[in-house]
């Protein structure tokens, strides 16, 4: 059968099994709407939270980046993945012992005002839309690939089939489908990448075999010969500093991102929150692991079988002219000499290199069955889905529940509230999928904006909420304003009006860790000349800090008996 | 239970969050972009210890540290709630 119609049987089977899903888990109330009965064991919830925040980007681009960057390309690896140690030993336990709805709830009741409570849901809503207007178009472009349908066509489903298992389902049918989605994606991802570690080094365990085969080394070797720095070369495209501050804030921002933060609610105790944040790292790491060892064995692998080639010869490469048709890839044989060669400069290269197709191509360059090309394509689906349908709960919920709710109609019934969220969910899909039709052309240079926006509002309010008991209302809103003015200022300034990164020459990715240092100086200060809050706050935060009144499970006794 | 066993019990939860995150920062702002150039020196396998560290080794590294987390505040919090 054909790699096509394996994609499409492939497909529409996971679209039943989601659906299924979110008519199995479909929900009435508003708690089970909104935080899914919290009633999620940490397993699953981890599984969830893995495939909520890996999204098509980190399927298909992360590798390709890495590959590109070598060392710098790390800031990824490492900034994704760090957050969730700030997220699970400052935030996670404590949110989900304040045990409400959303993340503008914990800034509105800690601060007592509905002035933070309106920064909190305009910072959530921004955030959540420049991100998930991507996603859509992630969707559209698998799709448009592997189903040969137009991306608006495949926007369109990606559209129908999130709309369906969220608005019906809300948060726990979201839950659900993405354990589901969690498992495909990995095993789209593993398989490939044990391929070809396999057929490279004939150890079929990537994480080992990058760290102990000699491709690495090898591949040194050609970037050098071939005038590129060293793969593993530090500081060869972003200068220390730069490395740096990027790194923090990729990492305070994936602790402040209102999708990732709101999963830790729906669990059945801090506790619980504190082991999921541990499955939901352990189900990332199992991929962000296997990333550096995909970019460097396909760097390596497509130099070695596309450099120094007559056309003629990578012709009869079915991969590499498939690609081509795709203007993914392209090759052009500037200088005549009858062979295509790579060099650093672009001007120079005669091989051209989409970084999006690393981890598509991978499958094919290794020779896998059409059947494992068909569940890549089912993987990045699922990938997208998953954080798209993630993203669309919480700007419904920021609107139905704290706006509607908390703001306007305090009174409404149940229902009401189910309903309005449920309104507020097609409301949402309808304007991401506007975006993913009809992209704004800023959409990768936004990207940037939900990591440094997160850092500079969310972390410092939520981290001073819990750890500072004198942070008050004025301190907190005044800090918020600051740090995100600030970052959308120097972020706006370097990507749309041509200003130079003044700022030690940090670029506009890392400022967000300057936004949150700001952020944290005046909300420090102005809650120190402004009178303390009042004793009920700082009851709740005694409250938060306390240990939890439920005992521990009987199965955890047996433990505290043999210490 | 009273404010002075909350208060103690802040302290330990506190403490080990700061020790946690110390061994956080170390690994991953230390080693692997601060201090990465001298590791580099060094080798495990056949990559340089920066570098490994930076793309592999500190992911690991996290992943275990909140699960030390997790049990850590089991034990703690069995210590205060026992005797309330």
């Amino acid at each position: 059968m054909s790699v096509e119609a394996w994609t499409t049987i492939i497909v529409i089977l996971s679209f039943i099994l989601y659906t299924y899903i979110g008519w199995q888990s479909r929900v009435r109330d508003s708690k089970g709407f909104f935080v899914a009965d919290q009633g999620i064991p940490s397993i699953a919830n981890g599984a969830a939270t893995a495939a909520d925040w890996m999204s098509a980007a980190s399927f298909i681009s992360m590798a390709g980046i890495i590959s590109t960057l070598g060392y710098d390309g790390s800031i990824y690896l490492m900034g994704w993945t760090g957050g969730f140690v700030l997220l699970a030993l400052l935030l996670a336990p404590y949110l989900r012992k304040f045990g409400k709805y959303t993340v503008p709830d914990f800034v509105g009741d800690r601060y007592y005002s509905n002035v933070a409570r309106l920064v909190a849901v305009v910072a959530a809503i921004f955030i959540s839309m420049t991100y998930v207007a991507g996603q859509m178009r992630g969707v559209g472009i698998v799709f448009s690939r592997f189903l040969q349908v137009s991306v608006e066509t495949g926007v369109i489903i990606g559209m129908v089939i999130v709309g369906f298992f969220a608005v019906l389902g809300g948060m726990k049918g979201i839950t659900w489908t993405q354990v589901a989605q969690y498992i495909i994606l990995i095993v789209a991802y593993l398989i490939p990448a044990i391929a070809i570690a396999w057929i490279l080094t004939g150890n079929p365990i990537p994480q080992l075999a990058f760290t102990f085969s000699d491709i690495v080394p090898k591949l040194n070797q050609i970037q050098l010969d071939l005038g590129f720095k060293e793969y593993t070369q530090p500081f060869a495209n972003k200068s220390m500093l730069d490395v740096l501050f990027i790194a923090i804030a990729l990492m305070v921002g994936t602790a402040g991102l209102p999708h990732v933060i709101v999963r830790f609610y729906t669990v059945t105790s801090p506790r619980a929150a504190r082991y999921s944040a541990g499955w939901a790292l352990l189900f990332i790491a199992l991929l962000y692991t296997t990333a550096p060892s995909i970019a460097a064995f396909a760097r390596y692998n497509l130099i070695d079988s596309l450099h120094d080639k007559t056309p003629a010869e990578i012709q009869q490469l079915d991969w590499a002219t498939k690609w081509e048709k795709t203007k993914l890839l392209e090759f052009t044989d500037k200088n005549n000499n009858g062979r295509i060669e790579l060099a650093p400069t672009p001007e120079a290269s005669e091989i051209k290199i989409d970084k999006d197709i690393i981890v598509l191509s991978t499958p094919e360059v290794a020779k896998l069955s059409p059947f494992v090309i068909a569940l890549v394509a089912a993987g990045g689906l699922a990938a997208a889905l998953s954080t798209a349908s993630g993203l669309l709960l919480v700007i419904s919920s920021s609107i139905a529940h704290d706006v509607y709710f908390r703001m306007i109609n305090p009174q409404a019934s149940e229902s009401q509230r189910v309903m309005v969220g449920r309104v507020m969910v097609g409301f949402a899909i309808a304007i991401a999928g506007y975006f993913g039709i009809n992209p704004p052309g800023f959409v990768a240079e936004v990207v940037a904006f939900a990591f440094g926006l997160a850092a500079a509002s969310f972390f410092p309010a939520i981290l001073l909420g819990i750890f500072d008991k004198r942070t008050n209302r004025e301190g907190a809103i005044a800090g918020i304003i600051v740090g995100l003015l600030f970052t959308v200022f120097y972020i706006v300034g370097v990507k749309f009006y041509g200003m130079s990164p003044w700022f030690f020459g940090v670029s506009p990715e890392g400022i967000g860790t300057v936004g949150m240092i700001l952020n944290f100086l005046v909300t420090l200060i102005v809650s120190r000349v402004t009178p303390p809050p009042p004793a009920e706050i700082q009851e709740l935060v005694e409250t938060l800090r306390s240990p939890e009144d439920a005992p521990p499970p009987l199965s955890d006794v047996g433990e505290e008996q043999l210490d | 239970m009273n404010s002075d066993r909350r208060r103690a019990y802040w302290r330990e939860n506190t403490t080990l969050i700061r020790n946690l995150l110390l061994v956080w920062a170390l690994v991953s702002l230390g080693g692997s972009i601060l201090l990465v150039q001298p590791l580099n020196s060094i080798r495990l396998g056949s990559l340089p210890l920066g570098f490994w560290l930076a793309q592999q080794g500190s992911i690991v590294i996290f992943v275990i540290l909140i699960f030390i987390y997790a049990i850590q505040m089991d034990k703690i919090d069995r210590k205060y709630n026992n005797r309330m």
